[in-house]
Order: structure tokens, then sequence, then C-alpha cells
């Protein structure tokens, strides 16, 4: 998906700011109108029909603002974090390439989410925060490998958790949704290769995957970032009964999401407190 | 449109609504309310026998995952019985086993929260995988993870149930995890776990249509699947 595709998509050629709502409650009004609309789309819709759907989306645009400003947030974290590590030096050379390929797309992503913010949603992109990646002099990211690679692994988990639990809240926009997910799945790329390099270098025992809660050798405040991991249940189906597959393999199969409250009490640590 | 069987039609051009909305046959607004509501308008033929029909609406996405799911814990399956798996290293093991274990775990899942709904189980064909050859085994498990991520991607849009939408989520990061891990197993430590072959200048993944996926599926599948009631 490209960007002109999405403006193009998400900015329909209407008249007025009416039917532009109209498009983005698009699927809320198929929710109140069911079969109707099926008989209706046979022959041209009047006007009287289409004035009859809800508007909703004048608050559903600010909700959708408000969503990826929160998912631009995480984006400026990861970005200036992976930015930072490169500049410092702490990276293995042989691995550089790696952080390269993930500030790279984590910079993609906080470009086209501020375009998107900015140019399709009439919004205003939150601007970089301060951070401190040292959360109050805890961690030494940029000085010692191993900490800067645990978090990492902490960064991405969350990410893709946060990003995960924000899908309801911009799935009446089907573009956003889209790109939402089309994110998503990249950070879930991200994750599973820091973890591994981490076991790989001898550093941890995780897996690509979650395994329960299992914070491995992450410092005990990363508890947050897996707490509800462990959820074998999916659709009122414990898996685990259903096939007398361990639980630990359960667990691993369905990551989990976090709210955003639960996100922002984790990378709050990170914020400075100039902020 | 019907009648959009993979085999023997192989690739049909469907009009998607991007291209609809370009035509200007209505306003934009109107059209993407039109043709969201079309999907069941053409249900009226009889199911054929001998194929399976995914169905309509969020069933219909919901089977659409479960065939895939299908056709990974299927390929799984096989894959421990192989002589690349007795052979593999450790980590190798560890990895596809627990894919293995994930992937019969999302099928039992799906088949279960069909129910009655549930396609039946599809005839699947591995004859083009040598599971006695690593790089057989991990190029086709590469094709069936990216396959997922991007048939999930490209179909959460289409599904009306907030909590159905979370738990697709819920599986396509671990199938993304999955994906960058076998990608990591066939070029170590390379930047292919999310290569540029996938992940656009936006740092966007590829999304795929019904169509496109079920067309590269189709290679693995002998069962005929009928998608024509699927939302667009």
């Amino acid at each position: 998906m490209n960007l002109i595709k999405l403006l193009d998509s998400i900015c329909p050629d209407t008249e007025n700011k009416e039917q532009e709502d109209r498009f983005y409650s698009r699927r809320e009004a198929f929710r109140q109108f069911g079969d109707l609309s099926k008989k209706l789309a046979l022959a041209a819709v009047p006007l009287s029909i289409l004035n009859s759907i809800p508007t909703v989306a004048k608050a559903s645009t600010e909700s959708l603002i408000d969503v990826l400003n929160y998912a631009l947030t995480l984006e400026h974290l990861e970005y200036r974090y992976y930015q930072t590590g490169l500049d410092s030096g702490v990276i293995m050379s042989d691995e550089r390439p790696i952080f390269q390929k993930i500030r790279d797309h984590e910079l993609a992503h906080v470009n086209f989410l501020t375009e998107v913010i900015a140019n399709v949603l009439n919004g205003t992109p939150v601007s970089e925060p301060s951070f401190d990646f040292t959360a109050g002099g805890n961690f030494m990211p940029f000085d010692d490998y191993p900490t800067f690679l645990a978090l990492a692994q902490a960064f991405e988990d969350t990410g893709v958790r946060a990003y995960k639990g924000q899908a309801a809240n911009v799935m009446e926009s089907d573009v956003v949704l889209t790109a939402a997910l089309s994110i998503h799945s990249v950070e879930a790329r991200h994750a599973s290769m820091v973890r591994r390099l981490r076991t790989k270098k001898g550093m941890d025992t995780v897996k690509g995957w979650i395994t329960g809660n299992d914070i491995g050798t992450l410092p005990a405040a990363a508890a947050g970032i897996y707490a509800g991991e462990e959820n074998i249940s999916h659709a009122g189906v414990n898996v685990v009964n259903l096939t007398g597959i361990d639980q630990e393999a359960v667990s691993e199969g369905w990551d989990e999401p976090l709210t955003m409250e639960q996100t922002l009490g984790i990378a709050g640590l990170f914020l400075s407190t100039s902020n | 449109m019907k009648n959009e069987l993979i085999k023997p039609q192989g690739l049909v051009q469907k009009t998607d609504r991007r291209n609809f909305l370009k035509m200007g046959a209505f306003s934009a607004a109107g059209a993407g309310l039109l043709l969201m509501g079309c999907d069941d308008d053409e249900d009226m033929m009889p199911p054929m026998s001998g194929k399976v029909s995914l169905g309509s609406g969020d069933v219909g996405i919901l089977n659409y995952a479960y065939a895939l799911e299908q056709l990974e814990a299927a390929f799984y399956a096989e894959v421990m019985m192989g002589g690349y798996f007795a052979n593999a290293s450790a980590e190798e093991k560890i990895v596809l086993g627990d894919l293995e274990k994930h992937e019969r775990a999302h099928r039992e899942f799906f088949k279960v929260a069909l129910g009655s709904n549930a396609i039946a189980d599809l005839e699947v064909d591995f004859s083009a995988i040598d599971f006695s050859n690593r790089t057989s085994v991990l190029g086709a498990a590469k094709t069936f993870e990216d396959l997922g991520v991007a048939a999930y991607n490209g179909a959460g849009q289409y599904l009306e149930s907030a909590d159905l939408l979370l738990v697709a989520g819920k599986i396509v990061s671990v199938e993304a995890r999955h994906a960058a891990a076998i990608r990591d197993l066939i070029n170590p430590n390379s930047v292919d776990f999310a290569g540029d072959d996938l992940i656009d200048a936006n740092g966007l993944e590829r999304t795929l249509n019904f169509e496109q996926v079920l067309t590269a599926a189709s290679a693995y599948v002998k069962t005929e699947i009928d998608f024509s009631q699927l939302p667009s």
C-alpha cells in the first residue's frame, strides 16, 4: 500500500463533509442496515437513503487521530531508540544491518503516521517527546549491548501488543485498519528477530514467540509487558483442553493485546521528566 | 461473478472496490456503500458438490483462515515425519516443532469456533515439496508463513465483528513471528526477517486479497475452494 493509494482511497471525491463522514461510517452503517442495503445496491441509492445513515464520523475521525497519535508516540520512541543505538556504537558491527533495517522501518512508520494524521485526517500529529532510555538511570542500553538488545525486545513486544489492542478502535476505517495491521506484523517480525538474536547470543532462552508470561532474563520491570500472554482461551474456547497440546505451546500460538493505558504505563518509564 | 473456483479456471480477474470507485458510476461515498452489501446477492446457485464453499460474511472469513491453517498444519505434520526434520539441528527442531503445534492449535480452534459452518477437511498435495531436503522444506515454510500474514492482513478489513478481528490479530502476529524465524533460518542474521520483498517504503507489510492467496495456496490444495461469497 502506498500513500497515494491510501489518500486516494480514504478521501473519496465527496462533495461535502457529510458524504465524507458517511464514507468513514460505512461499516457502522451496515451493521444497522442489514439486508436492506443489499436490495438497495441493485439500484442507484437515492440521496434520502444516504441521508438516513447515521453520521458518526466526526467523532470517529477524531478517535482515529487519537489512536494514530498514540501509535505515533510509540513509533517515535522506537525510532529514537534505534537511531541513538546506531549512533552510539554499542551495536556489534555484524548486527548493525539488522538494526539499521529496523530503524528504517520505525522511521517509515513515524513518517507514514505523521502524514496520515496531518494530511488525510486533518489532525495534528504529536511531536517527538524527549526520551530517557535509561529510565531514570536504571538501564545503560547505549553502553551495554545486552541491555540494548533486552530493551529492543521489550519495545518490539510492547509495540505488537499495543497495535493489536487498537484494531477494534480503527476498524471503522478499512484503510486505517489495514495500514495498522500492516505495521503490526512488521513489529512482530522485529520482535521475533530480536528475541531469537538474544537467545542465539546466549543472553536468554526466549524463542521468537512468547511463552506464557515469561520475561526470560529481562529486568523485573518488564513483567507488565508480558502479563496476560499466558492466555490459552480464545472466543470462549480453551485450546489446551480442546487439543491436548501443552499449555506453553498454546500460549505461544496467540499474542495478546495491551490497552492504551497499559502501554503508556510501560512507555512512560522511558519518557524524560522534562516533557 | 460466479464460480470463482481456484481450480481449474485459475485466475479470474475481479474488479476490486478501488477500481470500482474509479469508474465513477456513483459518487465514491455511495460506491463503497453499495459494494459492501453486495456479497450475498449472487448466492442463488445451489452449492456445487465435491468442492468447499467458504461462505459469506464473518463466517466466510473464518473459513478462509481455517483453510489456510489446515494447509499449514498439514504441512508441518508432514515435516515432522520427513527426513530433513529427523536430522535437523536442535534449533531447527525446536522451531519447526513449535510451528507444528501452533498451526495445529489454530486449525482446531477455527474448526470448533466455526462449528457446523466449518468447511470440510481440505485435501492437500505436497508433491512439490521434498520433505527430506532442508532447502525445500524451509522454502515452503517461508511461503506458507508469509502467505498467512499477508492473508490475515488483507482480510481483517472485511471482518464485521470486533471480537473476531481481535482473535485474527492475536494469530497474525504469531504467523509473522514464525515467518521472521523461518527466514532467519534460511539466511541467518540477515535483514530477510523483514525483507524489502515484503515491506514497502512506508514500513507496511504487503497484503494479499482472497484471490491472490487462494491462487498461491492452490498449488498445494486439491480441493476446489469457492470464495465467491466472501465480502468484497
